[in-house]
């Protein structure tokens, strides 16, 4: 799972959360790799799962609240990603499938001790061992290899110790891969020293995924990333790619169009694994918002154009925003023109 | 006999055509080697299953020689020492050797590849199969791991002498492309291949945009140029709905959801 951080990491960092939080609650295993805030802070603040009452009744009222703005087709997206948790606007006709999570509260120590966690926090790995084999990449994304692999050879995860009966899955977080932070001057300058660093690390490791029981989410500052052709390689090499577009600070904050938003989700690409298509799901115009439990991932739903002084620049914007939201995941046809009829 | 295919694909994704034509060797009784970089080897096979073909027993006689990209990456660097000094240099050695000059010297070397796809492609005396050929899924991975785009040409080339001029057998190589893309190595890779290529079938997604019904189109280029005859190249375009088990083709406009 590939995801393109905003502009100030706030919303991906979130997405991130949630992946080792649901980790914690269906008892996998945990590796969590940063070059920038020390993995125990990161565990330390992740959000509270919610137990199944509380919760219900609180989304239960939200519900009925939201029915009457007829809002009823919030889309469901988590499936498209492993285990994530799923947000839905008409809870009582779901099939459970993931967890829910309160954002004000972090999750309790007492659930951190019936998994098995491990951390890869760069500046001390660096310290520690001076001297290594480094292949075709920087030395950080190396030593962030080795790591993994003896993680997933030693608990068992590909399958190499045919005595351990239970298996376990291992979900992966690197955050900022990419950033300056690992070693790496994508993000810096346009001809980079080492062009293939990232890339040669991403092969590695979907060869590590594939061969073991694990997931991995990864996020990188897009928008800091200069050559482009680097990203597309990327792109190339992910199941599934998600942009996180946040409209903190960009024109589009105070854009009516997109009041009730807090930014954009766009799919890249979703994962055609085992078989001929993807399943693609009806709709790609996607929105997220934050309130202040949630964290919530809708269809967007553009308020109806009732003004009678709409300008010129917001429908142009419109327009533009709406061939923006209508291209589609690498793996199906992406619209180039916007046709006019 | 002797021809080189280029699947080619722009704004969605031509995988389907790679499982098409794997299928269709293996089940015509050809030797096939596979050199798979992108996906691990039970991908193909449950696809290859519902398509009819068993890639395990067709590995088992010895019809289909796998290279599973990923696979052989790990072992490469991950593996024991001892395999280090074993006989058969690994295929994909090129990931591992960095020359400390400068990064354009040492690991463009393909050779080892190619020297892999040769011997598994070289009759061996006993063998009856009706034709070679050597398909590659996807040729754009190699420059992501750090080759160089003259590289990627000259193994293409290699390969082409061998297994085309000297052999008779196919070649299929699938490759990415866009039309704004910004990657110009992978674009000077997929220009070069596209004026090599007796057949390119270029699958695209729609110029208007996602549809449940169609897919995408492909377009069918027969390059009849080549034979120097005065000829143009043969376009056929059609339009294409993918299934579980089966893709669908038909004309243009006419979709089974529009008629």
């Amino acid at each position: 799972v590939f995801t393109e951080e905003d502009k100030y990491a706030l919303y991906s960092n979130l997405l991130f959360k949630y992946f080792l939080a649901e980790g914690v609650v269906c008892g996998h295993d945990l590796f969590v790799a940063s070059a920038k805030v020390h993995p125990d802070n990161i565990l330390k603040e992740l959000p509270a799962p919610l137990l199944d009452d509380t919760h219900r009744n609180e989304l239960g009222e939200e519900t009925t609240a939201v029915k009457a703005e007829d809002f009823q087709d919030s889309m469901k997206i988590a499936w498209r990603y492993q285990n994530l948790p799923k947000m839905e606007a008409s809870p009582t006709t779901s099939t459970k499938f993931g967890h829910y999570y309160d954002l004000s509260k972090t999750m309790s120590p007492e659930l951190f001790q019936s998994i098995k966690w491990h951390s890869f926090y760069l500046p001390e790995e660096l310290s520690s061992q001076p001297k290594m084999k480094t292949w075709n990449m920087s030395s950080a994304y190396a030593r962030l290899l080795q790591s993994i692999q003896r993680i997933i050879y030693q608990e068992g995860f590909d399958g190499s110790d045919p005595q351990k009966k239970q298996k376990n899955i291992l979900r992966i977080g690197i955050q900022s891969l990419g950033s300056m932070l690992w070693g790496d001057d994508i993000c810096s300058s346009d001809t980079p020293e080492d062009m293939h660093s990232l890339t040669t690390f991403l092969y590695v490791l979907r060869g590590l995924l594939r061969k073991s029981l694990s997931a991995c989410i990864i996020t990188v500052p897009a928008h800091l990333i200069q050559n482009k052709a680097i990203m597309e390689r990327v792109t190339n090499l992910s199941d599934i790619v998600v942009g996180l577009e946040s409209f903190i600070g960009s024109e589009r904050e105070t854009n009516p169009l997109y009041k009730d938003y807090h930014g954009l989700v766009h799919v890249h690409q979703i994962p055609q694994l085992n078989s001929l298509i993807c399943d693609v799901s009806d709709t790609k115009d996607l929105a997220f918002r934050l309130k202040r439990k949630l964290f919530t991932i809708e269809r967007l739903h553009l308020p109806p154009d009732l003004s009678d002084t709409v300008s010129r620049a917001s429908k142009q914007d419109l327009a533009e925003s709406a061939k923006l939201l209508s291209s589609g995941c690498g793996a199906m046809a992406i619209g180039k023109k916007h046709l006019d009829f | 006999q002797g021809k080189f295919t280029l699947l080619r694909d722009t704004r969605t994704d031509g995988s389907f055509l790679v499982h098409h034509f794997l299928s269709f060797y293996l089940r015509a009784g050809c030797k096939v080697c596979f050199v798979a970089l992108l996906q691990s080897f039970s991908h193909y096979n449950i696809v290859a299953q519902k398509l009819g073909v068993s890639l395990t027993a067709a590995k088992e006689r010895g019809q289909l020689v796998f290279l599973e990209g990923l696979k052989s990456c790990l072992d490469l660097l991950f593996g024991e020492e001892e395999e280090e000094q074993s006989e058969q240099p690994s295929p994909l050695q090129f990931i591992r050797a960095k020359s400390p000059f400068s990064s354009r010297e040492s690991n463009s070397d393909l050779r080892a590849l190619f020297d892999f796809v040769r011997t598994s492609l070289t009759p061996a005396g006993s063998d009856s199969w009706k034709g070679l050929v050597l398909l590659v899924d996807d040729l754009g991975v190699l420059l992501s791991l750090g080759t160089t785009p003259v590289a990627v040409l000259d193994f293409i080339h290699y390969c082409r002498v061998v297994v085309c001029s000297q052999l008779k057998g196919n070649i299929v190589v699938l490759v990415h492309s866009n039309e704004d893309s910004e990657d110009e190595e992978n674009e000077l890779v997929v220009n070069s291949l596209c004026h090599h290529s007796d057949l390119i079938l270029w699958v695209e997604g729609l110029a208007t945009g996602f549809c449940k019904d169609v897919h995408g189109q492909i377009k069918i280029i027969r390059r009849v140029s080549l034979e120097l005859t005065g000829e143009q190249d043969h376009v056929q375009i059609y339009q294409y709905k993918i299934q579980d088990k089966n893709v669908t083709f038909f004309a243009r406009g006419l979709s089974a959801a529009v008629l």
